[in-house]
């Protein structure tokens, strides 16, 4: 069931401006990831959808239905909550149950799902067991029986792995994802972690500020990030931004940073230009002198395992950056290294407005 | 906490200042009216039911016990019912004034009761509502509903609203949301709130004592006090209605404290 936001704001009582002028549209069965910082309006958002606020302006179309001053209880979706909101006086399968009983099933039909969505989550054995008595992981499983449960049109979850440990956070995102599959629903998905937005997501929603700085496949967003907010926001480590100036210099043009000068990415428009250079810290390498780009100082190294980061300072004292390297012989502080730049993978931003430069 | 000696007076003292008022009002409730000024009054060395008999039969004591009894609870029940849907409206409703509104409840109970005796009683004297128990309730309700209304909102607004909003979601109309969540999460405060109403309505004086005309509609503060003769003070008596007015109120709060279970929240959040 698709759903869409037409140009919708919200501006609360106390003046804060949450969403502005957002139109989003969500493709039938399509898993859409809204992602940001915290305090971006993502999780206004996701409340606008369900009905639990009321838009200042614009239009929220659900099933192409004009849904914007429907009350949240005709709207037929389901939410799992950041904390869950189980409700504490009822055991897990009356917590189940409620939705269908709100909705005037009958006792035998609700007895049948309610076993038939315990049996797929395995949460069969807590039944009987208030939410008081169930362990976080558990209970974050009842709260997804309970959106389930009911097949509703479309679900809307929000941060619903955030308070897990990170263990089972990635075991439970991985269950999230087959659930979708399983089910062709649609589902927005609200976090602030980059990580599964990238790895759950059919499209990703980069907010800030209440406005969508870019919308597209976690791939794209990864490989053509739309703006220096969205490129540091998106991968991690995150993505180094350096000053540099282009200059022609023996009919090439060049980007001219400290310490350093290479040749510019095709289709950049002008000489004479400060714009802001894009690398990923795994785009940079440690190599010998003789094919570095420039020299850096390192100042820190953090060693992860199976890679390391280190962080170096440029030639001009000022400037720094992080490179991934091996975690083999990792450089170590104060050592002298070499680094490359992995030419085709090379972002170039406007200075002043931070949006991408490159088609 | 260290069990130093000095603490453990002070705190012994405290206990015995609590208990000895009560203790001694019981006791002499049953001691012959000669030796309640012996001194010291602390063991009773004669037992008496006469102060309790003469409450009952002469001065029919059942009768105004009867008039708070009605009263209190009406008012009780009447201002619960109210001011628990009023404080869910205030806290959980969008809507325009709703600070202003709570600001005028609180307003309202800031009048010093005294004030609002001769108003009312002229407004009750043109509804004939004089001496009945709409009379009083009606007037009570004016201290009762301020009072559970403003602690009701304090209790609601501490209930995590996500709950609620996951009742909506889950299809429940807000009249179901409050009757199949919030109320059963509200019990511990709706039940102190009765109990505060209901001791409220239970020991006022002044409205009941202004607003009845005889005996008929007297409630129990208002009778102990007219026990005075004018050449002697029945003490004995008086002690003994204080003993049979404290016995309802006893059992209401027995009754409700029941509800107060702490934690009843619990495991609807993350861990």
């Amino acid at each position: 069931m698709p759903i869409a936001l037409d140009l919708v704001s919200k501006v609360f009582p106390n003046g804060r401006v949450a969403v502005s002028n957002l139109s989003l549209e969500i493709l039938d069965g399509e898993l859409l990831v809204l992602v940001g910082p915290s305090g971006c309006g993502k999780s206004t958002v996701l409340r606008l959808i369900a009905g639990l606020e009321t838009p200042t302006s614009g239009r929220i179309l659900i099933d192409r239905r004009d849904m914007t001053d429907v009350p949240p209880n005709e709207r037929d979706l389901a939410m799992v909550f950041q904390s869950y909101a189980l409700y504490p006086h009822k055991t897990v399968a009356e917590n189940l149950a409620f939705g269908l009983r709100m909705r005037g099933a009958d006792r035998a039909s609700i007895d049948a799902r309610v076993r038939a969505v315990a049996d797929t989550l395995q949460i069969e054995p807590l039944l009987a067991l208030k939410p008081a008595q169930l362990s976080g992981g558990q209970r974050q499983r009842v709260a997804v029986g309970r959106a389930i449960v009911r097949e509703p049109r479309a679900f809307l979850l929000d941060e619903p792995l955030s308070n897990l440990d990170p263990q089972l956070r990635t075991e439970t995102r991985a269950e999230l994802g087959q659930l979708h599959r399983r089910l062709r629903a649609t589902m927005i998905y609200v976090t602030h972690d980059q990580e599964e937005a990238m790895t759950l997501g059919d499209r990703i929603a980069v907010m800030r500020e209440g406005m969508a700085e870019q919308i597209a496949p976690p791939l794209e967003v990864y490989e053509r990030p739309a703006n220096t907010f969205v490129a540091t926001f998106v991968g991690s480590p995150k993505m180094n931004l350096l000053a540099v100036t282009t200059r022609v210099v023996n009919a090439y043009l060049m980007l001219e940073g400290p310490g350093f000068s290479i040749e510019a990415p095709p289709l950049v428009p002008a000489p004479g230009l400060n714009v802001q250079l894009g690398v990923r810290p795994r785009d940079a390498a440690i190599v010998a002198p003789e094919h570095c780009d420039f020299p850096a100082r390192v100042v820190l190294t953090e060693v992860l395992g199976h890679e390391a980061i280190a962080h170096v300072v440029l030639d001009d004292g000022r400037t720094r950056m992080t490179v991934v390297t091996s975690a083999d012989r990792p450089p170590r502080p104060s050592d002298i290294v070499h680094v490359r730049l992995r030419r085709e993978r090379l972002h170039l931003f406007a200075a002043d407005t931070g949006r991408r430069l490159q088609m | 906490m260290p069990k130093s000696p000095v603490l453990s007076a002070v705190r012994l003292l405290l206990v015995f200042g609590l208990v000895f008022p009560v203790y001694w009002t019981i006791a002499s409730s049953f001691a012959p009216e000669t030796t309640l000024f012996e001194v010291p009054p602390i063991v009773p060395t004669q037992f008496t039911l006469d102060h309790y008999r003469a409450l009952f039969d002469q001065r029919q004591f059942w009768l105004p016990m009867r008039n708070s009894l009605v009263v209190a609870s009406a008012t009780t029940v009447l201002a619960i019912v109210v001011a628990t849907l009023a404080a869910y409206a205030l806290t959980r409703l969008q809507f325009r004034g709703r600070t202003f509104l709570l600001a005028v409840v609180l307003a309202v109970s800031m009048l010093p009761q005294v004030s609002l005796v001769p108003p009312l009683y002229l407004g009750l004297r043109a509804a004939h509502l004089l001496d009945t128990y709409a009379g009083l309730v009606l007037p009570y309700l004016s201290f009762a509903l301020p009072l559970s209304i403003w602690l009701l909102v304090g209790y609601f607004r501490q209930l995590p609203s996500e709950i609620e909003d996951a009742a909506l979601i889950d299809g429940a109309s807000r009249m179901q949301a409050l009757r199949h969540v919030v109320l059963p999460l509200a019990w511990p405060g709706i039940a102190t709130a009765a109990i505060l109403t209901f001791l409220y309505c239970w020991n006022e004086f002044i409205f009941a004592l202004s607003f009845t005309l005889g005996p008929e509609r007297q409630t129990a503060p208002v009778a102990i006090a007219l026990f005075r003769g004018r050449y002697q003070v029945p003490w004995g008596e008086i002690l003994a209605a204080a003993v049979v007015t404290t016995l309802p109120v006893v059992a209401v709060v027995v009754a409700f404290q029941r509800r107060i279970v702490e934690g009843l929240t619990a495991g609807a959040m993350k861990g």
